[in-house]
């Protein structure tokens, strides 16, 4: 059993983590790397607009590049191909864990006796974006390089508790049969955002707001497709395996 | 060993199955966007900024 979920996991997270890929290049990367230039000081954000003022270069003066962004374009101007091809990777590696849960939890429904279809394999799969990707960034916006934030720890431990509550509060809302689980669904979802994401007092960006939240939108929409996608492939392979 | 207890069986590793493999996605989930290796980090670091995962 375990080895039939592991292969199932592993080819729609293989197949889903190359579309990711794709839309990621195709949508987003422009972006990131944008950001990468003004993080690094090779863009200033505002400076055309406060160019008259002779005082603005002050101002407007790059900050002093971190070294993790020097290296960052280092590496960038070294090998994008070498850059690339490990986002490639990663994507796979991760579409890979994402669907590993994904088909726990097909197996976990047919215990149960609930029979998930290709059809609702895309809800599923939808379920999982706002899981994994949607709920986290209602706190915690995808960010671009440059971006300062709180406590890494506890942002992951807040990311973590988001995707389980919003995991147990989707399933229990979609096959909870009574008040009471419709109830307590409601709550895990809202649980997170009351208490809402360690954040800092200020902002400290590098990067136009108007690029962050285009990445930021472009990020989501990408991911949904991809989990849309994967969600249906990962229970058309299910049931093929089930039945045979 | 009588048919419902077979059935009763066979469920318990079922889910003890599911619990395995629920932590094998979560530990490869890990690995690939949260561990803070520097390695790790700057392999996967434009996967991990648009699938936003907290990662610096």
């Amino acid at each position: 059993m375990i080895q039939r979920m592991l292969a199932g996991a592993l080819f729609a997270g293989c197949a889903a983590g190359l579309l990711a890929a794709l839309l990621h290049f195709a949508f987003v990367q422009n972006a990131l790397l944008l950001a990468e230039d003004y993080e690094s000081g090779a863009l200033v954000h505002f400076q055309g607009a406060q160019g008259g003022d002779g005082h603005s270069h002050d101002h407007t003066a790059p900050a002093e590049p971190s070294a993790e962004a020097v290296d960052e374009v280092a590496e960038e101007e070294a090998s994008p191909l070498r850059r690339n091809a490990l986002t490639v990777m990663f994507f796979m590696l991760t579409y890979t864990g994402y669907a590993t849960i994904l088909v726990a939890g097909l197996a976990l429904a047919a215990q149960m006796g609930i029979a998930v279809g290709a059809a609702e394999g895309v809800l599923w799969g939808i379920a999982g974006f706002v899981t994994f990707q949607f709920a986290p960034a209602m706190g915690l916006a995808p960010e671009l390089p440059g971006t300062v934030a709180a406590d890494l720890g506890e942002r992951q431990v807040w990311w973590w508790s988001t995707v389980v509550c919003t995991g147990a509060g989707l399933a229990l809302l979609a096959y909870g049969r009574t008040l009471l689980t419709a109830l307590a669904a409601g709550a895990l979802l809202a649980a997170p955002h009351v208490i809402g994401a360690p954040e800092l007092e200020q902002f400290f960006g590098t990067a136009p707001p108007e690029l962050a939240a285009t990445f930021a939108a472009r990020v989501l929409g990408a991911a949904l497709v991809t989990w849309a996608f994967m969600g249906w492939v990962a229970a058309k392979l299910w049931n093929g395996k089930a039945a045979a | 060993m009588n048919a419902l207890n077979q059935t009763a069986a066979k469920s318990a590793s079922g889910l003890l199955s599911i619990v395995l493999v629920t932590l094998i996605g979560g530990a490869i989930l890990f690995a690939a966007g949260h561990a803070q290796s520097a390695t790790l980090h700057d392999a996967a670091h434009d996967m991990r900024h648009a699938t936003g995962f907290p990662c610096h």
